[in-house]
């Protein structure tokens, strides 16, 4: 219990400690500019914190940034959503069918090797600048992690505990059902974070390229107007938004695959 | 009863010249024959055990018999019925007890041991309390909702004894299913089983490589020869009395006799096994 504590203090204490510098080191009136021949100029391209965390709670109070999350969250859910059942689907039905799976093979890897984030002015051109060309995004990055994992998820399965299932008396259906899927999902849940992440990725990097809404949009907004304050608030917003998104992930995760063994279970007394 | 069919009774299961030839998937002309000529029956209520040296294809005969591999050549009936694997798939009158770890890892040791008449369409309720009334016959009462990594070797044994016998299948094959576990808890399971064979009397179709066990459990032995091309090469009526205790039976004299016997028939197959794989390695 001591060392966690511990680790605890020490993770605060590098926040605050690089708080201050930042502080230090972009306010015009604490020191004498070391780099930079403009006293205002450091302040001019990293920002001030107190500015930072200024507009952040002007935007919370104000409710002006709820909308924008709102869309930004929305996009990455749905984009999670779609690319996790998508990617699913696919997977289940590759891994199960061979001959398809080998004709389909040179074209995954392609679509898999290029860079997919640049779809984006495509998708923003198919789709308009709404919600759903950042959900097409989004649902790309996420397809390929899902699509992956089930195919090697169900390709995995332990040949024993099919041949046992098929002895008990499972037909085609409930094979699918009670192995293949349960097998797929731990894989497809031992990526979740990386989905998630990517999720999110998709929808703000869409934003970014073209939207009306949104953080990412927000931020482009700002760095428009060489508003450097507020890029960085809306980086730090985000920032929060994805590690809150991960710890949800990571409860929804240790829920679901309780039975997976882990090792060090045991108390110290 | 489908067994007695005008006045003949039809083994459980009679496997008849069974052969199986592999074909290398790398290199095709590479053909490996695990058993050729295979003829035995199993009678209804008769406990079967095979011995043979390792690695001599005792489980590819256990697999054609359950219909989950098709012989290369032969013919297998289940009470009489043609059992064609191509087309019918497995055995639907067998259960299975696998060498290695086939329990549901996703699925607690009830839900282990309920889905085989899950799969059958039994209502939940009715087959929980079904599944129930096995894991406390198997001495796991209480451990329904553990998923099988928080169990111990021995339970995930007496789950999976469980899982298969639930469904009272008329045929039961096993696949040295004790050979993982330590002597103690492997004769605890061995007397178990011979306690509920006692009561059901099934037919038993039981592989090992112990002869041991094979004697202990066994109304007849049946010795392979190695492999490639395993063969039956003897076969040997257990006439001890039952019930039995595989503990105890094995110091009685007629046993020893037994042992003998049935050692001397094999020591030859094994040694050549032995060299065969010292070969390989």
């Amino acid at each position: 219990m001591k060392r966690k504590s511990s680790v605890r203090f020490w993770q605060i204490a590098m926040l605050v400690i690089v708080i201050a510098l930042w502080y230090v080191l972009t306010s015009p009136t604490l020191l004498p500019p070391i780099y930079f021949k403009n006293a205002t100029q450091a302040a001019f391209f990293f920002g001030e914190p107190l500015q930072v965390a200024e507009r952040i709670w002007t935007w919370f109070v104000s409710g002006e940034i709820y909308l924008h999350l709102g869309v930004t969250l929305l996009e990455t859910l749905l984009a999670f959503v779609c690319g996790t059942l998508f990617g699913l689907g696919v997977g289940m039905w590759l891994a199960l069918a061979p001959s398809a799976a080998a004709v389909f093979d040179p074209y995954i890897k392609g679509a898999n090797a290029m860079p997919r984030v640049i779809l984006a002015p495509i998708f923003g051109v198919w789709f308009g600048l709404g919600i759903w060309s950042k959900v097409a995004l989004g649902m790309t990055l996420v397809f390929f992690i899902v699509f992956f994992n089930v195919f090697q998820g169900v390709r995995e399965v332990s040949p024993v505990v099919l041949a046992n299932a098929r002895m008990l008396g499972a037909s085609k259906r409930q094979l699918m059902r009670s192995v293949y899927l349960p097998s797929a999902m731990s894989w497809v849940f031992s990526s979740l974070h990386t989905s998630v992440g990517l999720a999110f990725v998709g929808a703000v990097v869409g934003e970014y390229l073209g939207s009306a809404r949104g953080v990412g949009y927000l931020i482009l907004q700002a760095e428009g107007t060489f508003d450097i304050n507020t890029v960085f608030a809306g980086i730090v917003v985000l920032t929060a938004f994805a590690l809150l998104l991960d710890t949800l992930v990571g409860v929804v995760e240790k829920r679901l695959m309780k039975w997976q063994p882990r090792s060090g279970e045991t108390e110290k007394l | 009863m489908k067994a007695v069919d005008e006045g003949v009774v039809h083994p459980a299961l009679a496997l008849d010249r069974i052969t199986c030839t592999f074909i290398s998937s790398d290199d095709p002309n590479q053909r490996y024959t695990a058993v050729k000529d295979v003829t035995l029956a199993v009678a209804p209520g008769e406990f079967v055990s095979v011995v043979g040296p390792t690695g001599c294809g005792k489980s590819t005969l256990l697999n054609v018999g359950a219909g989950l591999l098709a012989p290369s050549s032969g013919h297998v009936h289940v009470f009489g019925d043609e059992l064609d694997a191509r087309v019918a798939g497995v055995n639907r009158r067998a259960g299975y007890m696998f060498q290695s770890e086939a329990l549901m890892p996703w699925r607690s040791a009830i839900g282990n041991v309920v889905a085989g008449l899950e799969f059958r369409g039994v209502a939940r309720e009715a087959a929980l309390q079904r599944g129930e009334e096995w894991l406390s016959r198997v001495g796991l009462a209480g451990f329904g909702d553990r998923y099988p990594h928080e169990l111990s070797g021995g339970m995930r044994k007496r789950v999976a004894l469980a899982q298969t016998l639930v469904l009272d299948p008329d045929i039961i094959l096993m696949d040295e299913p004790f050979s993982a576990l330590d002597v103690q808890t492997r004769q605890l399971m061995e007397n178990e089983l011979l306690d509920i064979w006692q009561a059901k009397r099934k037919a038993v179709l039981f592989i090992t490589h112990d002869l041991d066990e094979a004697i202990a459990l066994s109304d007849r032995v049946i010795v392979l020869s190695a492999g490639p091309a395993t063969h039956p090469i003897a076969e040997f009526d257990i006439d001890l009395a039952r019930p039995r205790d595989v503990a105890e039976i094995r110091s009685d004299p007629r046993f020893v006799e037994l042992h003998a016997q049935i050692w001397s028939a094999m020591k030859e197959e094994v040694l050549k096994g032995y060299r065969q794989t010292k070969v390989k390695a």
